[in-house]
């Protein structure tokens, strides 16, 4: 444990940060340090809270309470560019480059170096940016435009900016989450030349391995509270000590575990050999590579996942949403082959997306609406005019089996708590009495009440015979109510095991950790 | 603790709900009554008639503009479309492209209205549909895609006609534009049962459900099973079939199809659509608010003309209005954001 540390020695400590948001808090009474020349890892699971310190640390938003010191002095950002003004840099999983500027310009933007009459001096502009570069050990022309260029090496040049911004404490946010093995390797060369250069980093990642295999010391979330601190101590912090600090959590408090139910159902849905096509524009987007899957009806199947493993995909991918390069899915025992997502649906497939606001939700319209976008057919006669009646009939039917609270069928879909608006997108596949049902993190943004809520009804539907695939990142949400879990990890199922048999550790370890093939290719 | 926060968030959205749909009716109705203070006669039925007829034509544009819009789609070729297929209805109603205005009202070598009629609407909706294919297959933004039909139709329209107008038609074709039943203009009957038509569209089926979704979030539409392309393209179809019909008005009007007709109208139907309501991001508005855009520009330019206001002052203030208009579309849609 670390907490003894003199606090002069640290660059940054952060002392009883605490977040509310509107009712829930986030983040309670965190503390941490970073010190000169050491990489801090910060773990936890989602939802512990990692993300909401990151945004208070890089400006976005204040703690609701509780004080930051940084070199010394307090430390109140009150905004991004602020933060950065003050040595802070944080560098999210999305890249804030501009893909059709060159690497110079990026490193100088808004800042570019003039020459004698006033005008951007390209040379000088480029002459420090290939100094600059080369301390992240990036060998390219400053001239190449951003575009051309992979993510790792995006994520160079972001370092790079960095570093000329004469940053103090870089804050990685999930940096090698969409690396290739070898660029883990050269990032992780990277980072330990800057530490040796007096840099601090801030190591945020899933990567249990990764992160054991760098950090100097750990900071540990869970459920919005500091878990504790662990120190390297000489030799790397060991992976079980990490899972039992991010783990020990009073999990059976939330999640009641279910008895175990006999599932003795048909095969539903049969995926074998699932690939997904490289879009040529996109080369470091995920796809499968041989994906076999059985779903029976009436199971509730977990696929549990980090983000960048492929859980997504598999279900675009069955949702006829995405296209498929080769394998075979069947319903039913018939093979199918769904080109959209409206075949998907006339097959008897729904999905429930991951990113509720963009894919799910159409903001403007009222909840009615929402409700029955997908079974329009249904809930019209046949010269095309909606038989309103019976559609509010139905929705009526939902709202009380499923206690959606709500004013009116013409209330704004967006004045609902995410939870309700969960629930309206579930009614809306229910409305088409689906033989699948795919739900891609069906709590993300739902408070903790509502959450459970969410997992009854899951529970419910299975027990009237609909084959539900759930995928979630939140391990206790897959143990609670999956009847069988698989995980995945690069495009590929790495592990199979019934629901009663699994534990955050197990899965953790199948999820987070590399298979051998996996390192030596 | 969630009850707070949905309370809050409803009245919010409900209010600004409210404004969204009955501020431009307001403003419609002040300006009725300014004018009319000024000078008693503007509130005269002949007077009001008038304006009616006035709008009916860019009126009728304007509510296939309103299914564009709704999706978050522009189309700025509406203008020469309108003259292409009134030249069109022309050489169909004629049989020919010769310009014969002559005194003689019986001219029977031609096929007759009904099928200059049919001619406009068709290749108007078909028109609409190449563009709408040229923007959902070939992925080019309706921008910049209609950009390019504004000058290919007018291209069009100076070959066909050669660059003069063709005039004289029977009086049957007239009557659809000088026509009245009772007191009313003929174009602003059709202009009022095409309103209404599309305003059941929009409102009670489930085509009219697809538009507004796809216009909300073409993502979860798709997600949700609609054929986004399918929807895209066929607004396109509609709002080109109603140029062609607006088109066919025109020329009966006027007794005559030009081959400068219809410029700038793609300006004036743009700003009903968006006065009236309908946001330029896609998914809210409404065929009402339309038509009183429509009827607010009407009333305005009207207005102005009938207190000796110049015509070049009009569009200073017609232009500022639509500003205005945006703007508090785009307030509107923060707060319903939030």
């Amino acid at each position: 444990m670390a907490e003894a540390a003199s606090p002069n020695l640290a660059l940054l400590s952060v002392e009883g940060v605490t977040k509310h948001f509107s009712g829930v808090t986030a983040l309670s009474d965190v503390s941490l340090e970073v010190r000169p020349g050491e990489i801090l890892g910060l773990l936890g699971e989602n939802g512990a809270g990692k993300s909401t310190l990151l945004k208070i640390l890089s400006g976005v938003m204040p703690p609701s309470s509780g004080r930051i010191v940084f070199d010394g002095v307090d430390y109140a950002p009150s905004s991004p560019q602020d933060a950065k003004r003050h040595g802070i840099v944080t560098i999210y999983q999305e890249l804030s480059l501009i893909p059709t500027l060159t690497v110079a310009e990026n490193i100088f933007i808004g800042r570019a170096p003039l020459g004698p009459l006033g005008l951007v001096s390209w040379r000088k502009m480029e002459d420090a940016s290939r100094a600059i570069i080369a301390r992240v050990g990036l060998d390219i022309d400053p001239a190449t435009p951003v575009s051309s260029l992979s993510v790792a090496e995006q994520q160079l040049v972001e370092i790079a900016r960095a570093l000329s911004l004469k940053s103090r404490l870089i804050i990685m946010d999930e940096p090698t989450s969409a690396l290739t093995e070898t660029e883990v390797q050269k990032l992780m060369s990277i980072m330990d030349r800057l530490r040796r250069d007096g840099v601090a980093i801030m190591f945020v990642t899933h990567r249990l391995e990764e992160a054991s295999a760098i950090c100097d010391r750990m900071t540990v979330l869970r459920d919005g509270r500091l878990a504790g601190h662990l120190d390297r101590d000489g030799q790397p912090i060991q992976i079980p000590k990490i899972i039992e600090k991010m783990v020990g959590r009073a999990a059976s408090e939330l999640y009641a575990r279910p008895t175990q139910r006999d599932v003795a159902g048909a095969v539903r849905l049969s995926v074998r050999g699932l690939q997904t096509v490289r879009d040529p524009l996109a080369p470091h987007a995920i796809v499968l590579e041989g994906v076999d899957l059985d779903l029976k009806a009436g199971e509730i199947l977990g696929v549990a996942g980090l983000v960048g493993s492929g859980r997504t995909e598999l279900a675009r991918a069955i949702f006829g949403a995405d296209r498929i390069a080769a394998g075979t899915i069947s319903l039913d025992g018939k093979p199918i082959a769904p080109a959209s997502p409206a075949d998907a649906i006339k097959l008897g497939i729904g999905l429930v997306p991951e990113d509720r606001k963009h894919q799910a939700i159409f903001a403007a319209l009222g909840i009615l609406n929402n409700f029955s976008i997908a079974s329009l057919g249904r809930y019209s006669n046949g010269a095309g005019f909606m038989a309103e009646r019976r559609e509010r009939e139905a929705l009526a039917g939902y709202r009380k089996a499923l206690s959606i609270r709500m004013a009116s069928p013409e209330q704004a879909i967006e004045g609902l708590s995410g939870g309700n608006q969960q629930k309206v997108i579930l009614a809306r596949w229910l409305a088409r009495d689906p033989k699948v049902l795919i739900v891609d993190e069906p709590t993300r943004g739902v408070d903790v009440g509502a959450k459970a809520e969410v997992h009854q009804i899951l529970v419910q539907l299975a027990a009237r015979g609909i084959a539900i695939m759930m995928i979630s990142s939140e391990l206790p949400e897959v143990l609670a109510v999956s009847d069988r879990i698989v995980t995945m990890r690069r495009g590929r199922i790495t592990g199979e095991m019934p629901g009663i048999e699994a534990t955050e550790e197990k899965l953790m370890e199948l999820m987070a950790l590399d298979r051998k093939q996996d390192r030596t290719q | 603790m969630t009850s707070t926060t949905e309370q809050t968030g409803r009245s919010g959205i409900n209010i600004a709900r409210l404004l969204m749909s009955f501020g431009p009716l307001m403003f419609l109705a002040v300006l009725i009554v300014i004018f009319t203070v000024l000078k008693p006669s503007f509130i005269d039925p002949i007077n009001l008639f008038n304006i009616l007829r006035q709008i009916s034509i860019t009126g009728l544009i304007a509510l296939g503009m309103t299914f564009v819009i709704l999706t978050a789609g522009i189309d700025l070729s509406v203008g020469s479309l309108l003259a292409f297929c009134g030249m069109v209805a022309a050489v169909v109603a004629k049989g020919g492209t010769a310009n014969t205005l002559s005194l003689s009202t019986t001219g029977t070598q031609g096929y007759g209205w009904f099928a200059a009629l049919l001619a406009a609407v068709i290749v108007g909706a078909l028109a609409g549909g190449v563009q709408g294919f040229a923007i959902t297959r070939l992925k080019v933004p309706p921008f910049v895609v209609t950009l390019g039909g504004l000058t290919v139709f007018r291209g069009l329209t100076l070959t066909i006609s050669n660059g003069g107008p063709i005039s004289g038609f029977d009086a049957s074709m007239r009557w659809f534009g000088t026509g009245l039943i009772g007191p009313v203009p003929v174009p602003a009957i059709i202009f009022a049962a095409a309103a209404i038509l599309c305003h059941i569209v929009l409102r009670y089926t489930r085509y009219g459900r697809a538009v507004y979704a796809v216009g909300g979030n073409a993502e979860a539409a798709r997600l949700s099973g609609l054929r986004v392309d399918r929807i895209l393209i066929s607004v396109y179809v509609i709002v080109g079939f109603f140029a062609g019909l607006a088109a066919f008005v025109l020329s009966a009007r006027l007794n005559s199809s030009e081959a400068v007709a219809g410029i700038g109208y793609e300006l004036t139907v743009i700003s009903a659509v968006v006065i009236g309501g309908t946001s330029l991001f896609g998914g809210i508005g409404s065929v009402g608010g339309t038509v009183v855009g429509a009827a607010l520009i009407g009333v305005l330019q009207n207005g102005l003309q009938f207190n000796n206001v110049s015509s070049y002052t009009q569009s200073i203030v017609i232009g500022l209005i639509l500003i205005l208009a945006v703007a508090f579309d785009r307030w509107l849609k923060s707060r319903v954001r939030r």
